[in-house]
């Protein structure tokens, strides 16, 4: 039971991991940006979501703290477009993702004044339940987390593919010009997806302080999701939750049977043998590029 | 206004354009050697920490300015420089020897690094290098024999046969070897800049497909290129170790090629100017942030109060504003004031306004 003991722990780590990727995916996906803060947004919704709902803060209700976390991040995420992305629209990609890291940067520091540098964990309902099932012991959290990100992933999946906004977003990401041209309002759109990514951000920040602390430098873990976004193939949604799910289940395996020290190289080493063998990932969406 | 009117190709390709500019670069050079006689010790020593990030500036500046393909990873190479050099020394080889075999090392490494990565682009290629930074730290600890690993490594004072320098108790003679390997490597990098390889570096940069077309190699030229920007890498990684004295598997971590990245923005992509205009902001912004920090307090009236990630959260503040109000860094600005200078009074407004460019997908369906 051990093995699957450590399998649920991985799935839902991969899970968050995933719910990251989806964020970076989706801005890639609707305007070829790439958002190196993404891991630093989430760990803005999970400060947010305990400055709303902690009894050391303002001690709101679970549920509106929900909602007023996700409100508040869907705003960040559309003001950080429209002050900030709208502006380098059609700069060198080195331009965005270098203005994505400083904006990360500045997110960290903004996190450390306000909320401080110690860690803290989230009070909420779901704390220390536990579901037994065939004689395996699942953290309610765990569950929680899992159930949230299959099903925001497949929603997210649907409204790409089959709503006329989602289509309307990636046809602006791949020809600007012509999405003009055919009265798509691109930066009404670009806009919205920030929004939506500020959101699913803070869903991502909600699940990860449920299930352990939190504290400024926690953004980091961004860089174990951009491996699981690669591996699933940028600019693909089940390829991001895939991508993580690998990443998630390998940690607590690589850490269980592999000797110290290299248990840690693990994802990137698995990150960068994706990159040579298959540089696009398993869900490829890259063509060659003509002139 | 000095107008040039070129008549001939040596005359394009010329290191100074005339003999003011030889001047001023001449005179930069002087004031630069006798500079430890108009300093004291403690600023001389801040200013071979800018010389030496300068040189670590411009071997990413020939990869990420001059060739167009980001690195996170610059970090792992200053690291493997580092490693190089001391371990090196530490078999006594003398450090006429170790300094530029530590170079070649890390440039050959950095060749082969290169062969995999020739087939990303973007993103993808930030995104590797990245991890490859991230890995550096577990490779160290996992070498700890030859590397020390944790407990890291101490620089032993470099041996020039007939002195001992080392950074605390000779700084003036090691801001001179500093100073030598940064002329060298600049005049080596202007000269390679007016060379068919510099211009194929460039052309690789603005279109990769025109510079197919036009018969340039493109693996052959990311491949040089790579192996030349690690190898300048490495050597600002040796004299970073023998700076610092003591380094371990933390020192080079990915905040370093983040902020080796950032300081070439700041300072402007793609020029030579550039990569020292950004090491003197990344050199004296702690410097000017501790002053600044003790100035507010007092006018506030309370004591200076330590904000722990103040450093990078002004960083990342500035860097934001340079790219979204003058993404040609602080090198462009100047040329911009220069040519406002220069003209006066004739410069127009427009004059280097950008074309308005469109977003078009990389991803082809």
């Amino acid at each position: 039971m051990d093995f699957f003991q450590l399998l649920v722990s991985g799935i839902a780590n991969g899970c968050v991991y995933g719910l990251i990727a989806l964020g970076f995916v989706m801005i890639y996906k609707a305007t070829e940006a790439v958002n190196f803060a993404q891991g630093d947004f989430m760990m803005l919704g999970a400060f947010v979501m305990i400055g709303f709902g902690n009894s050391g803060y303002w001690g709101l209700p679970f549920g509106v703290a929900i909602v007023l976390t996700l409100v508040v991040m869907g705003a960040l995420g559309y003001l950080i477009d429209r002050l900030l992305l709208r502006r380098v629209a059609g700069e060198s990609q080195t331009a965005i993702i270098i203005l994505t890291i400083a904006l990360g940067f500045v997110m960290r520091f903004i996190a450390g004044i306000i909320w401080g540098h110690s860690p803290q964990s989230l009070e909420n309902p779901l704390a220390g339940q536990e579901l037994r099932l065939a004689g395996i012991t699942l953290g309610m959290e765990d569950v929680a987390v899992i159930l949230v990100t299959v099903a925001l992933t497949v929603g997210l999946f649907f409204f790409f593919g089959r709503t006329k906004l989602g289509l309307a977003m990636q046809a602006a990401s791949q020809n600007q010009l012509a999405a003009y041209y055919m009265g798509i309002p691109v930066k009404r759109v670009q806009g919205f997806i920030w929004a939506l990514s500020g959101v699913v951000a803070g869903i991502a920040g909600i699940l990860f302080a449920t299930k352990g602390s939190v504290d400024p430098t926690t953004g980091l873990i961004g860089i174990k999701a951009f491996a699981a976004a690669v591996i699933g193939g940028f600019g693909s949604l089940p390829g991001a939750l895939l991508g993580g799910l690998v990443i998630g289940i390998i940690e607590p395996f690589a850490s269980r049977y592999m000797p110290a020290g290299y248990s840690q190289i693990a994802p990137y080493a698995l990150l960068l043998i994706v990159l040579v063998f298959r540089p696009s990932g398993l869900f490829s969406q890259l063509r060659n590029k003509k002139v | 206004m000095r107008v040039h009117f070129k008549t001939s190709y040596e005359q394009d390709i010329r290191f100074f354009e005339d003999r003011w500019t030889l001047f001023l670069y001449a005179s930069l050079v002087i004031l630069a050697f006798v500079l430890p006689y108009i300093i004291d010790d403690f600023y001389l020593g801040e200013m071979t920490n800018v010389l030496i990030w300068a040189v670590a500036g411009l071997g990413l500046m020939l990869l990420t300015g001059h060739t167009g393909q980001a690195s996170l990873g610059h970090a792992a190479f200053l690291a493997m420089g580092c490693y190089a050099y001391h371990i090196l020394v530490k078999y006594g080889v003398t450090f006429i020897i170790a300094f530029p075999l530590a170079g070649i090392i890390t440039g050959v490494v950095g060749m082969f690094i290169a062969i995999p990565a020739l087939r990303l682009r973007g993103i993808y290629l930030a995104i590797a290098t990245m991890a490859m930074s991230i890995l550096v730290d577990d490779i160290i600890v996992l070498t700890a024999p030859w590397s020390g690993g944790v407990s890291g490594m101490f620089s032993d004072p470099l041996n020039l046969y007939w002195i001992q320098i080392d950074r605390w108790g000779t700084p003036v003679a090691f801001y001179y070897v500093v100073l030598v390997v940064v002329i060298l490597v600049t005049l080596g990098y202007a000269n390679i800049l007016r060379s068919p390889t510099g211009r194929s570096f460039v052309a690789v940069r603005d279109s990769e497909v025109s510079a197919q077309a036009m018969g340039v190699d493109i693996a052959k030229t990311k491949m040089l290129s790579f192996a030349l920007s690690c190898g300048i890498t490495g050597l600002a990684g040796a004299l970073m170790g023998m700076f610092s004295g003591v380094f371990n598997n933390e020192t080079f971590s990915v905040v370093i090629s983040v902020q080796l990245l950032m300081m070439i923005v700041i300072g402007g992509l793609g020029s030579i100017h550039g990569a020292f205009f950004g090491a003197i902001v990344i050199g004296f912004l702690p410097q000017f942030l501790s002053i600044s920090k003790g100035w507010v307090g007092d006018v506030i009236g309370g004591s200076a109060v330590a904000i722990p990630g103040l450093e990078f959260g002004v960083f990342g503040m500035i860097l934001i504003a340079f790219i979204l109000f003058e993404p040609a860094g602080i090198y462009g600005r100047w040329f911009k004031i220069r040519t406002w200078l220069e003209l006066f009074p004739f410069y127009r407004k427009g004059m280097f306004k950008r074309q308005k460019s469109f977003l078009k997908t990389e991803r082809l369906q």
